[in-house]
């Protein structure tokens, strides 16, 4: 199952860093994204995928078999934060191509030397 | 010891920012009246924080609702975050006054208070925390109100260059998350005392390496270390100067703060390795850093490329890794913290008055504007490292450590950045003050440029106050220094304070 997943994350990072190659604006926020969500992946696979009760020790009970709590936690922190980022970054994009009139890197390069 | 006080350099930006936010659309004068109260505030919680650790032996411990390290979440301020944290906050005040004075009125109304205190927040919290996860989630609040206060006022070159800040950004905060997987999948916790604690009981210490170079990538980009330091001359260059100065001053810090936190109590396995890298990387900074300002000519742009050079310096005592190393580094940032703050001050006032930032564009200033000329030269020849100013004590520290490191190379190419320094604060100088008077544009008579100064002379003044009193600060330099190579005292502390424990 691990093996699975890290060809997941493997594919995942493979289009966000093709996207993130790419000179569109909006195509490189939606690489970002599809990064984050092999990061978020792997933050839950090197925990390792296993099956388990909820993590609620009972007094008593022996050896309980429950799941890593940590990773879920982390993810979902970092999945808020992602989420608050790619908003921020559509918005600026959409306010580049209103202001600038350009949606190509390239072209909204601005020379070094100019103002 | 357990306290609550460490908790409040982040709650009191957090509830500045709220009820600056509440007051949106009013007078801007009451944002103004709580902004500096809270300013004002936090540099007392910062002294006082400081006056408790400043033994160097004593480690302030929170821990959140009692659950103990390593179970609960944990601040932790040592010398040293209480010394950043002071400073950020002396350094904040005076741009908030910069800004008071001389911000556009539809940039101070739209937000600008409840956003720079967003900022205060996430640096303060990276300063004081003990978690190296809310060290990313700091990080995140510092980002997300930075490109805010970075796009504030959508000028054309504001726009071009915060999208390419956001996404550099953004890809390091991924592989951030990476290192934090990695970290965690080995060791199982991502307490900073207790991943020190079991980091340094593994046997085998490679993959614990690898970890270490890919944060070394993290807070490179952050710190802006050759050669991940491409987007910053840009990105700085663009917003008005209380925004650039603050900026300047504190965010980078943040990237070098937390590597050397991270270098000195996680990542002391393999030192021959990684902080040799950290080294070679540090004299490259600074020399790659100091030829790119020299060609320039340009005011901002020249001291937003000094940024770069001085980072160097700051890393560089944390390769050669001795107390005397490291205690350069401290002092380096304080100094640079105050003096590149003050020096962006002084370009936002001169860029005021003169309507340009280009050099060739100024001249003969001084004969109308004496206070601003001194004052700048005052600020540019601490940067150069001019006795007896700050910038001389901290390099002359970082120059011992590397004779007695027998580290003569890197003390060559810190003694040639610091010649190449000079040399463009000087010309800055010479451009701007001395010469053939150029026209200057109408509105110049009307400003009053007297109230624009006294922000800058206060970190002039700090600087001078710090080179003066350069015994005792060097002293507490070095304990800050000694307690940052003995990570069992922070360790011990963290670690000491009663609470549940599962």
């Amino acid at each position: 199952m691990e093996l699975l997943i890290s060809i997941l994350i493997g594919i995942l990072f493979a289009i966000g860093t093709y996207m993130m190659l790419s000179r569109k604006l909006l195509r490189i926020i939606i690489g970002s994204a599809f990064m984050s969500h092999g990061t978020l992946l792997m933050l839950m696979t090197v925990g390792k995928l296993k099956r388990g009760a909820p993590p609620i020790v009972v007094n008593g009970v022996e050896n309980p078999v429950y799941v890593d709590p940590i990773p879920q936690a982390l993810i979902l922190t970092a999945i808020v934060i992602g989420f608050a980022t790619t908003a921020f970054a559509l918005v600026l994009a959409y306010r580049c191509y209103q202001e600038l009139g350009v949606d190509d890197t390239e072209r909204m390069r601005g020379n070094f030397d100019e103002h | 010891m357990s306290t609550n006080l460490i908790t409040l350099p982040i709650i009191i930006p957090m509830l500045t920012a709220i009820i600056c936010m509440f007051l949106h659309g009013r007078d801007i004068r009451l944002q103004r009246v709580v902004a500096g109260i809270s300013a004002l505030v936090s540099l007392g919680v910062g002294v006082c924080i400081f006056s408790r650790v400043i033994d160097g032996e004593t480690v302030l411990v929170f821990t959140a609702s009692g659950w103990a390290a390593p179970f609960g979440i944990v601040l932790a301020a040592d010398l040293l975050s209480a010394i950043m944290v002071t400073m950020v906050s002396l350094v904040s005040i005076a741009c908030l006054y910069f800004s008071f004075v001389s911000l556009d009125r539809a940039r101070e109304e739209n937000y600008f208070y409840p956003v720079w205190f967003c900022i205060m927040m996430g640096v303060n919290g990276s300063f004081v925390t003990g978690d190296i996860f809310n060290l990313y989630v700091m990080f995140e609040i510092m980002l997300m109100a930075s490109y805010v206060l970075c796009v504030l006022g959508c000028s054309h070159g504001q726009l071009r260059e915060s999208f390419k800040y956001l996404i550099v950004n953004m890809l390091s905060s991924t592989i951030f998350v990476i290192a934090l997987a990695l970290l965690y999948g080995m060791m199982g916790t991502l307490n900073m005392a207790d991943l020190s604690a079991k980091i340094a009981t593994l046997e085998d210490q490679s993959l614990v390496t690898v970890c270490a170079m890919i944060f070394f990538v993290v807070f490179g980009l952050k710190g802006a270390v050759f050669p991940l330091y491409f987007w910053l001359p840009r990105t700085y260059v663009e917003p008005p100067a209380p925004i650039a100065a603050m900026f300047g001053g504190v965010l980078t810090k943040v990237g070098v703060y937390s590597m050397i936190r991270v270098f000195t109590l996680i990542f002391v396995g393999n030192v021959a390795y990684t902080h040799n890298i950290i080294l070679i990387v540090a004299a490259l900074t600074m020399m790659l850093g100091v030829f790119g300002a020299v060609s320039q000519f340009n005011f901002k742009r020249i001291l937003s490329i000094h940024i770069i050079s001085q980072v160097g310096y700051m890393i560089m005592g944390l390769g050669l890794y001795t107390v005397w190393g490291l205690a350069g580094s401290i002092l380096h940032i304080v100094h640079n913290m105050v003096v590149k703050t003050g020096l962006f001050l002084f370009e936002g006032a001169t860029e005021e008055i003169t309507g340009t930032g280009e050099l060739k564009n100024m001249g003969g200033l001084l004969s109308k504007y004496p206070w601003l000329g001194w004052g700048f030269l005052a600020a540019a020849m601490s940067l150069a490292g001019v006795p007896p100013l700050s910038g001389f004590f901290s390099k002359f520290v970082l120059l011992r450590a590397s004779v007695e490191a027998d580290n003569y190379w890197i003390m060559a190419a810190a003694l040639i950045t610091g010649f190449f320094t000079l040399f463009s604060m000087v010309k800055i100088f010479f451009y701007t003050f001395w010469g053939e008077p150029k026209p200057l544009p109408e509105k110049a008579a009307t400003i009053n440029y007297g109230k624009l100064l006294p922000s800058c002379f206060m970190l002039v003044l700090v600087s001078v106050g710090l080179g003066v009193a350069s015994q005792p600060v060097i002293e507490i330099a070095m304990r800050a220094a000694t307690q940052l190579m003995n990570p069992e005292i922070y360790i011990n502390a963290v670690m000491a304070v009663p609470g549940i424990r599962g």
